[in-house]
């Protein structure tokens, strides 16, 4: 029964507190609203999503989300350094090839979303199958290490989260 | 407002705007235009990232509410970046980039834009592999 | 105090702007320019959280969140064009 009536209660829970912020008032008329969209719109859209993700462990998820915005802040810097005080001839920009072992598109779309977002490197492109993704480095002296890097710390976590 | 709740603020305008300022000056100075990415998408973002706190502290000490719409923006554009960047670099490499200039994906099939997905029977046999249609 | 770090941000983004401008004007490859463009509408969002902060209004929010939306969806068409030839299949 709860199942047929939030039929994807992540996102009915986004949608609340996305209605919140846009009002950006707290009042119970909002929060009737929000719930309401919250409903509704779950309802309307649901034979869009027909294999929902599934947050295995919500904790490694919440642990997943700080370390990746700690690697942002520090990926700003170091971004930031290298654009600044390097010369452009010094630069050992490298494509890599990280093969996956992420099966569902959402864990690796967010693969690619953190790829992008952290140290010198930006997620360009998947294999047709999925099976790896083609990653480019703006600085790096061993493109291995970067390779083994992001997948201790980015994949592993993600794979316990959604597999 | 206090002493110190405006030398924060301050201090994250600036932040903001050197963050801002080196990703736009990284456009400029970078070398080729896969370089060129890593500017905007990391430094941009962070800059923007701070003048947003800068505004919530601001709106926070000053009218005493707590605005959410920074921190939407912020979602937003943490959200959206990384897709514009992926894109933006699918189109750089279907224009300029040769096949053989790119590592081998190392599987069955070639990198998404040279190669067509596996079939759509296929697919679902090797079940959770990704749809191709989202290039 | 907060005026000052204000201009000085001001005049961050505002050069930040004449580089994105520049990249459009003169970068080599299509690509280039769609992402110069991007960038352009960051820039554009932090000047006006600025301004708003700048008169101590909430008003400019919405435009800066509007800004946001219709930058990427723009982006992502101008990409989806030069993949597909085409924005809508």
């Amino acid at each position: 029964m709860i199942g047929r009536l939030i039929p994807h209660p992540l996102l009915s829970v986004t949608l609340v507190v996305v209605w919140l912020g846009l009002v950006n008032t707290v009042t119970l008329g909002n929060l009737l609203l929000g719930a309401f969209l919250g409903l509704v719109v779950p309802m309307i859209t649901a034979p869009y999503w027909p294999n929902r993700p599934r947050l295995r462990r919500p904790l490694v998820a919440v642990r997943y989300v700080l370390v990746v915005l700690w690697d942002i802040i520090v990926a700003n810097v170091q971004v930031a350094w290298i654009i600044l005080f390097k010369r452009n001839a010094d630069f050992r920009s490298h494509w890599i090839n990280i093969p996956l072992d992420l099966r569902s598109p959402e864990a690796i779309t967010v693969l690619a979303g953190t790829i992008t977002m952290t140290p010198g490197t930006v997620s360009a492109m998947l294999a047709a199958d999925g099976r790896s993704i083609l990653v480019h480095c703006l600085h790096t002296e061993d493109p291995d290490h970067e390779r083994d890097r992001i997948k201790q710390r980015y994949e592993r976590p993600l794979m316990e989260v959604f597999e | 407002m206090s002493g110190i709740v405006e030398i924060l603020i301050s201090v994250f305008i600036v932040l903001g705007g050197v963050f801002g300022l080196v990703g736009s000056f990284g456009l400029v100075k970078l070398g080729n235009t896969i370089q060129r990415l890593h500017g905007p998408t990391k430094a941009t973002t962070l800059g923007i990232g701070c003048a947003l706190i800068a505004s919530m502290l601001y709106f926070f000490s000053s009218k005493g509410s707590v605005s959410f719409h920074e921190l939407l923006i912020t979602l937003f554009l943490f959200l959206t970046a990384p897709i514009s960047a992926n894109f933006i670099a699918k189109a750089y490499i279907v224009r300029n980039i040769e096949r053989h200039e790119l590592p081998a994906s190392g599987g069955e099939y070639g990198w998404s834009v040279y190669d067509d997905p596996p079939a759509l029977n296929q697919e679902k046999e090797n079940e959770g592999a990704r749809p191709g249609s989202i290039t | 105090m907060i005026a000052i770090a204000l201009m000085i941000a001001y005049a961050c983004f505002g050069l930040g702007l004449l580089f994105c401008l520049w990249r459009i004007a003169f970068g080599p490859t299509l690509s280039d320019r769609i992402l110069a463009l991007d960038t352009m509408v960051i820039n554009l969002i932090a000047l006006l959280v600025l301004y708003g902060i700048w008169k101590g209004t909430a008003v400019y929010f919405e435009a800066s969140m509007l800004i946001a939306m219709v930058g990427f969806v723009s982006t992502v068409a101008y990409c989806r064009f030069v993949l597909r030839g085409d924005i809508i299949e």
